[in-house]
């Protein structure tokens, strides 16, 4: 009977695309087999589907299937207008909306030529940098839930809790939030914004000590992260990589400090880099970042200016004829947006560049050789969202 | 055995069976079987309904969280509410499953923690049968429950099934050998096979148990067991057959409904029974854990020894759960290599220092 239906289910045959075969059953390499991990799977925090070819419990080969929860988002781009179209973005990596929201609204200064006050500048900075804090602390929950301990991911969601909390008081949503616009933000801070922000910094410090004893000092979670998934500092440039998997091969290229928006050049902050290239340092590099974004939000706590929030608000923008690109550091790596104009309020054409799509052609690369659970680790140090990559 | 077994161990001498007794006298030894079989199945499901609470509980407090709180006085009737919903579960079979194996599968685990649950000396005489060999029969059955984890991958038709089976095997039937060589020890301190005896054997004060008996050597023993066991139950750490993140729920991915229940079942009451062993073979068993001070102990001796019994277990199961919800889990070559490189050579040694300790007159 299992014979008939593995007859029936067999993977080998013609249906499939060429380098998705299995080997003959006559070649050396015969014991091998196809395992989806995905799109309904608890590891891939998605839809994402990868195809891996295991021998054994060895991955060979680890390919990313995508198109499992494409929206096209650009397309409906076309079809909106600027401001529109700033509330798609948050769709795009749900766990930083804020930063989407921000290269889009920058990419519409660039081309309209629209300063930022002060005030709607330390806005931006400190909001994104909470954000950033956010989204590892989701990262590094869900890091330890895909290592087997499910513990983290309810601490981590302990202080997630309170940052969204700041977001929702500022601009009453948790998740996609909708909240830059061109020359500034939709609201102004409200009054309870910078108490709850200095209130946030030591809680936020001590947690960390706290998640450090938890998970980063454990024997298990070293052995099963340290020399797992070593990626080439060569095979991380080839493959477009960027944000913590760029910064743990030994490429410290962080775009706040290579060429910074906004005003990230006021504060004296440290990118954190590796040259090991394993999930420990991508997960090293991950925690010390929280570090970094306390300091910025400590410095523009101290300094937070008064004054107007946004500069020339308007219904419409129309850009003048041409091309605009911007790109900003989001959690996860370099966001960028690419809008062709001609001349009329919707974009001619709109192209994001996410971070994870990049960041995932590397997990190949990263994988091959390895245990299947070492293919879940990685895939976890590496921080997939995967609207980002399907948009 | 020496002692003659239907004086001191006759386990159902209370008011049902002796009633049942008297009115059909000449088919008593049908009915003591019948009453052990009704008594046993009725401690091992009220034991899954709490411990699935107990579980849910302790993690919930462990993860800043509540817990069931809905059903009953702090979720007291949620395992019940879930048995509900369990029951009334369609039980689908995957296309190209062998039907037979498939469902044979999810009651071998449960048999075996049944066959276990009938000897574990609860109290002196609360306990259903004593066999002279208790240690070995102990460890032929647990071999049953690591046979349905495999039938269960294997007759699934799901590769993720099959590699959490496969798994599962290798992981169980590795760290039983650990765990025979331990209960080895203490086979070879107490100078007897049965669960009972090995029980009486640390009649006295709380130094007489066997943790605290050998000079390191005890406690290294149980810290030995709390390890190779949790293997054996596939809890974290050591989970990598259900390995939800890599595997979904690994062997029994493809169960739903009471073929599910069972599998979850067999698994908590497993943790009891592990918790239990350890109990009988370090903790003393029944015996309250007097400490040699006059005014105390009377006081701690009023105390039934099922009570203390329990209270021994139940701590051991909070230690297994403190294990499952603060650490990650390892890898399998990080298991097998703990296993081999590690836990049997110190296992070996440890028998090896055991029986110098007994030839020198350590062992007490």
């Amino acid at each position: 009977m299992i014979s008939q239906s593995a007859e029936k289910y067999r993977l080998d045959g013609d249906a499939l695309p060429e380098g998705f075969r299995l080997p003959q059953s006559t070649q050396e390499d015969a014991d091998e087999f196809f395992v989806n991990i995905g799109p309904q799977h608890p590891s891939t925090h998605g839809v994402l589907r990868i195809v891996v070819r295991l021998s054994g419990e060895t991955v060979v080969e680890a390919v990313p299937h995508l198109g499992y929860i494409h929206r096209g988002i650009e397309k409906m781009a076309e079809n909106q207008t600027y401001i529109q179209n700033i509330h798609l973005t948050d769709r795009l990596d749900y766990l930083s909306s804020f930063f989407n929201n921000l290269c889009f609204c920058m990419a519409v200064e660039q081309a309209m030529d629209i300063g930022v006050p002060e005030r709607g500048e330390y806005i931006r900075v400190m909001i994104c940098e909470l954000q950033r804090i956010q989204s590892h602390l989701l990262w590094w929950g869900v890091m330890g839930m895909d290592l087997g301990g499910f513990t983290p991911f309810l601490y981590g969601f302990r202080e997630r809790e309170m940052i969204t909390d700041i977001f929702e008081e500022m601009c009453g949503a948790r998740l996609t939030m909708n909240f830059f616009r061109p020359g500034g933000s939709y609201f102004d801070a409200p009054d309870g914004f910078i108490p709850r922000i200095k209130k946030f910094i030591p809680i936020m410090y001590k947690a960390l000590d706290e998640y450090n004893t938890l998970l980063s000092g454990n024997i298990i979670f070293r052995e099963r992260t340290k020399g797992i998934g070593i990626l080439s500092r060569e095979d991380a440039l080839a493959n477009g990589c960027s944000g913590a998997v760029l910064r743990a091969s030994g490429v410290s290229y962080d775009v706040r400090k290579n060429d910074p928006y906004s005003i990230y050049d006021q504060f004296d902050f440290d990118i954190p880099t590796s040259t090991d290239g394993d999930s420990l340092a991508r997960y090293e590099i991950k925690m010390e970042e929280m570090v970094q974004s306390l300091r910025i939000l400590e410095q523009a706590a101290a300094t937070f200016p008064e004054g107007p929030h946004r500069s020339q608000p308007k219904a419409v923008y129309k850009l003048p004829k041409g091309s605009y690109y911007s790109q900003v550091e989001t959690p996860r790596g370099i966001f960028g947006t690419y809008i062709v104009s001609d001349g009329g309020p919707k974009p001619y054409r709109v192209k994001y560049r996410s971070p994870n799509f990049c960041n995932l052609s590397a997990l190949n690369h990263a994988a091959k050789g390895l245990k299947l659970a070492d293919l879940v680790t990685i895939m976890s140090s590496m921080d997939f969202v995967i609207p980002d990559m399907d948009k | 055995m020496n002692m003659s077994a239907t004086e001191t161990l006759y386990p159902l001498h209370n008011g049902i069976g002796n009633m049942v007794r008297a009115l059909f006298p000449e088919s008593a030894f049908f009915i003591n079987g019948l009453l052990g079989l009704i008594a046993v199945v009725i401690l091992t499901s009220t034991l899954a309904a709490v411990l699935i609470l107990l579980e849910r509980k302790v993690s919930a407090h462990f993860q800043v969280r509540l817990g069931p709180m809905r059903v009953g006085f702090h979720g007291i009737l949620q395992p019940l509410a879930d048995g509900i919903k369990l029951i009334f579960k369609e039980i689908l079979k995957p296309k190209g499953a062998d039907s037979f194996t498939f469902y044979l599968a999810p009651m071998l685990p449960l048999t075996a923690t049944f066959l276990i649950m009938a000897i574990l000396p609860f109290d002196h005489h609360l306990q259903l049968a004593d066999p002279a060999g208790g240690v070995l029969y102990v460890l032929g059955i647990s071999g049953l429950a690591v046979l349905g984890l495999l039938l269960a991958g294997w007759s699934s038709n799901n590769k993720l099934s099959l590699l959490g089976a496969m798994r599962a095997g290798a992981q169980m039937i590795s760290f039983e050998i650990s765990l025979a060589l331990i209960m080895l020890l203490i086979v070879m301190l107490s100078g007897t096979a049965s669960l009972r005896e090995i029980v009486l054997s640390q009649q006295g004060l709380i130094f007489d148990w066997w943790i605290f008996k050998l000079p390191f050597l005890g406690i290294i023993s149980f810290i030995m067991y709390l390890i190779a066991s949790t293997a054996e139950l596939n809890r974290t750490p050591f989970d990598l057959a259900e390995g939800e993140s890599e595997l979904t729920a690994g062997y029994h991915t493809e169960y739903s409904g009471m073929g599910f229940a069972m599998f979850f079942f067999a698994e908590f009451v497993n943790m009891f029974i592990s918790a239990a062993l350890a109990t009988t073979f370090f903790l003393g068993g029944f015996h309250a854990p007097l400490i040699g001070i006059d005014f105390i102990d009377p006081i701690l001796n009023i105390i039934p020894g099922f009570i203390w019994f329990f209270g021994k277990t139940f701590f051991i199961v909070f230690i297994y759960m403190w294990f499952r919800w603060t650490f990650p889990r390892l890898r399998i070559d990080q298991l097998m290599s703990l296993e081999w490189k590690m836990m049997l050579p110190t296992n070996l040694l440890l028998l090896m220092m055991g029986a110098v300790f007994m030839v020198l007159g350590w062992a007490g």
